[in-house]
């Protein structure tokens, strides 16, 4: 295919061809965005756990106790919960992974350091690493024996002496990597106060916090063997079977009201419901985007078809003469899908820059990561696609034109 | 003339409907995206206090001692001694402190389960200062709060859920293990964003039961929960003589002056107490914003909706030029027509002014079924999982702006082809007829 006439032709409507580059250049630049936007959403949203997911449901209550009872109210539970057919492992915990209400320490290799190094969640409960389905990498679980009253340490931390601890822990790998990289994690101590310190005895393979906002620090969890007692803030959770589930919710729901008829069942649910709740504004947010991108698409796809369909019409005289003279009617069919791979090419590089420019608009604005350069061959690829699919039309028209026109004046 | 010019132009559009359909649809769903989002940006950057929220103020301070390293901003709320020394200052016109906590309620003499609503603590200047609409009742007077007396203000809803939507006032609620007296039910107040609680989901509800600070102290007694704590407190809930965060203040200042005078009081507060030891920053974490300033910091509107009103705008950029495109078009295919006009004595102006009441028309058509998509976003948005969805309705401000906006944007659009348009030489069109 010659370029020379098309280019030639296309210099002569420099408005319109202005006009489509820069649709065409615009709607590159929120496509090569929105998709990558796109797919960090669905990465954050895939952001994994480490807990058996599928086969978990957490209860939670109001508080049903005065403090001194709680721990033995807790027990009382525990075992109302476990006699319950189709349950495998119960535990109790003060959060969850992408609960949303977090539980924190500041985590300090010193006792005498001024700053904490870094903070990470702490949970506490019982039973956490068979329930959650944990997996250890190294070292082993918390033995039932190393478990203390919350009140017992608060009281020991308040009068100031250091009896009872260190107390042991399990860390998530992700902390122990960061707290001691390329060493082994096992035996080693930190700090949450300067008389709180805890002795490594097991590692997880991973444990997400109730708040992963940021990805970096979303594993940083630590389990410590404290019986909370019930109370409003510890939930119970419950492992069994995934089809197995809303039966298990009912019956555990039931039997803890037969207990005491007067409590409180704040939150009854599956921990896919947790999950999805915590990631609810990513979903709206992604399929919102999608429907952009596929608006902008629809939208420069008809504003193509409606510019090809004029300059068919207008250069009909043309077509005839052309086709007068011996073209055939794959010569004018090439004719305009070319010129229209080469606007929709110019409006591509156009675009690229603009994308960019955005790409580090939405840097400093949003704390987004720039914009990898896998995702330019994506708008390019679309936007090529769309024109031709769009010119088609028109195209085909022309190529209809026959050469008996030419001798008509229109 | 626009009479004539108008019928011309609809004349034109019927001619190419295909053309037609394409330009208004073009800037329909431009209209339509753009002012869904538009419409949800407007709502949630709204002053939820109109008239009033100049005056009111929120002070803090930042008691956390060491300091969290690089700290710049207090946290949003204080220790119980801080709220409670600045509170009693009673330095300000009105003042009420707060905080919330979850806690049971239910009828002393009924078989109804109990609920978990959450109670909001605070003092009896709370309700005159933010407005709240009472249905039955009034709030507590200042010697309630003094006497610690067993009171307490009730919503809309929890009416409704206990009691039927009665008057419910002298009945008594059971909260936890304390019998108090009902002397308030508010009428449905859902203020949107909820500006004076600082932990809460911008756009979450309301509490159901509002108590005075000093009585749901007792109460509630080992409850309340912490914003952040940096010594572990002598017992679990046990906030009051804790090193925690979790009480909070705001203030009526009806002058500059006073706010001159507060805002020294509040430094001079911070100042004194660290050189008594306890805080370890002064007054350079000492803040007194005022409400819209609040939020403002705050970050009300949320990051996610920011980003879809830029991409809605770039999407109507799209559209705009779309719009431009087809309407050079569609002016041009009609240069013999215009030929023929200028020719019997037309001039440049008439053929423009021509033009553009045709754009006009466009965006007129569009902006019609621009503001259709609208209201089919806004309840696609109503339908969205988010705090915000009760929000999403067009409101008078935001249905003329469709309309100005749909108008406006195509009649720049019809600039450029309008002015070449009406640069069409007669002459060569004449002989090309």
């Amino acid at each position: 295919m010659e370029l020379r006439p098309i280019l030639a032709t296309l210099r002569r409507h420099k408005v319109i061809l202005w006009l489509l580059m820069l649709e065409i250049a615009l709607s590159c630049a929120i496509i090569c965005n929105g998709v990558f936007l796109v797919a960090q959403r669905l990465q954050h949203m895939d952001m994994p756990s480490g807990i058996a997911e599928h086969e978990l449901v957490q209860i939670q209550q109001a508080p049903i106790a005065p403090p001194s009872d709680r721990y033995a109210r807790a027990q009382e539970d525990l075992a109302t919960l476990r006699a319950i057919p189709g349950v495998q492992a119960v535990g109790m915990s003060n959060q969850v992974p992408f609960g949303g209400a977090s539980s924190n320490g500041n985590v300090m290799l010193s006792p005498t350091q001024p700053h904490r190094t870094l903070s990470a969640a702490e949970y506490f409960g019982e039973n956490l690493v068979q329930t959650l389905g944990l997996r250890l990498v190294a070292g082993r679980d918390l033995r039932p024996d190393e478990y203390v009253d919350a009140d017992v340490v608060i009281r020991e931390l308040a009068s100031g002496s250091g009896k009872g601890f260190p107390v042991p822990m399990i860390v998530s790998q992700a902390l122990a990597t960061r707290l001691w990289p390329q060493r082994n994690p096992l035996g080693r101590l930190v700090w949450l106060t300067p008389t709180a310190s805890f002795r490594v005895v097991g590692v997880v393979r991973t444990l997400a916090r109730a708040n992963a906002y940021d990805t970096a620090t979303a594993q940083y969890s630590m389990i410590i063997p404290l019986h909370m007692g019930a109370d409003k803030d510890q939930s119970y959770l419950l492992r069994t079977r995934p089809q197995d589930r809303q039966r298990v919710l009912a019956a555990a729901t039931a039997a803890l009201k037969r207990a005491d008829p007067t409590r409180v069942v704040t939150h009854a649910r599956t921990y896919d419901r947790i999950r999805s709740d915590y990631f609810k504004d990513d979903h709206a947010t992604a399929g919102m985007l999608v429907s952009v991108i596929v608006a902008v698409l629809l939208v420069t796809g008809l504003g193509i078809v409606g510019l090809a369909s004029f300059w068919v019409a207008q250069r009909r005289r043309q077509i005839g003469i052309r086709r007068a003279l011996g073209a055939r009617r794959a010569d004018i069919l090439h004719y305009f899908q070319t010129e229209n791979f080469l606007i929709v090419t110019f409006g591509i590089v156009l675009g690229m820059v603009l994308a960019y420019g955005i790409s580090l608009f939405l840097m400093m604005r949003y704390e987004l990561p720039r914009l990898p350069a896998g995702y330019f061959p994506v708008g390019a690829l679309v936007l090529w696609g769309i024109g031709q699919l769009a010119v088609l039309g028109p195209a085909l028209r022309a190529a209809a034109v026959p050469p008996v026109v030419a001798t008509r004046s229109v | 003339m626009f009479g004539y010019y108008f019928n011309l132009a609809l004349r034109s559009l019927k001619r190419n409907r295909t053309l037609t359909l394409l330009m208004v649809l073009a800037i329909a769903v431009g209209i339509g995206a753009c002012m869904t989002t538009l419409t949800v940006v407007h709502l949630l950057s709204g002053d939820p206090l109109p008239g009033k929220s100049s005056v009111l103020f929120f002070p803090q301070v930042d008691p956390e001692n060491p300091v969290v390293g690089g700290a710049t901003e207090p946290r949003p709320a204080m220790d119980y001694r801080s709220a409670m020394d600045l509170w009693s200052a009673h330095r300000a016109d009105r003042q009420a402190i707060i905080t919330s906590s979850p806690v049971k309620v239910r009828l002393p003499d009924s078989s109804q389960p109990p609920l978990m609503p959450s109670m909001l603590s605070t003092s009896a200047d709370f309700f005159p200062m933010f407005d709240v609409p009472f249905q039955y009742g009034s709030g507590w007077s200042a010697d309630d709060d003094a006497h610690h007396a067993r009171v307490a203000v009730i919503s809309a809803d929890l009416n409704q859920k206990l009691f039927g939507g009665a008057n419910s006032v002298g009945r008594i609620l059971r909260v936890r293990d304390a019998d108090m007296r009902i002397v308030g039910v508010l009428k449905p107040w859902r203020p949107s964003p909820l500006f004076y609680d600082p932990w809460s989901q911008n756009f979450s509800k309301s509490e159901d039961v509002f108590a005075p600070f000093t009585s749901s102290m007792e109460i509630n007694k080992g409850n309340f929960q912490a914003y952040t704590c940096w010594h572990v407190p002598p017992s679990m809930g046990d906030l009051q003589n804790a090193d925690c965060v979790w009480v909070w203040l705001w203030v009526e200042l009806d002058s500059p002056a006073k706010v001159r005078d507060y805002a020294r009081f509040v430094d001079d507060y911070a100042n004194t107490q660290k050189s008594l030891g306890r805080f370890a920053v002064g007054s350079e974490h000492a803040r007194l914003r005022d409400l819209m300033a609040w939020l403002t910091y705050r970050g009300q509107v949320p990051g996610d909706v920011r980003l879809q009103a830029w991409l809605a705008s770039a999407f109507l950029a799209i559209c705009l030029f779309n719009a431009v495109g087809l309407l050079l078009a569609k002016f041009l295919r009609r240069s013999g027509e215009i030929g023929v006009r200028r020719a019997l004595g037309a001039s440049r102006g008439a053929i423009f002014a021509q033009c553009l009441v045709e754009a006009g028309l466009i965006g007129l058509l569009g902006g019609f079924f621009g503001w259709l998509l609208t209201l089919v976003g806004l309840w696609l948005v109503r339908h969205q999982p988010v705090d915000y969805a009760h929000l999403a309705h067009l409101d008078a401000a935001m249905f003329t702006v469709t309309f100005v906006l749909a108008v406006g944007t195509s009649l720049l659009a019809g600039l450029i082809p309008a002015l070449r348009a009406s640069r069409v030489v007669p002459a060569w069109q004449l002989k090309a007829l």
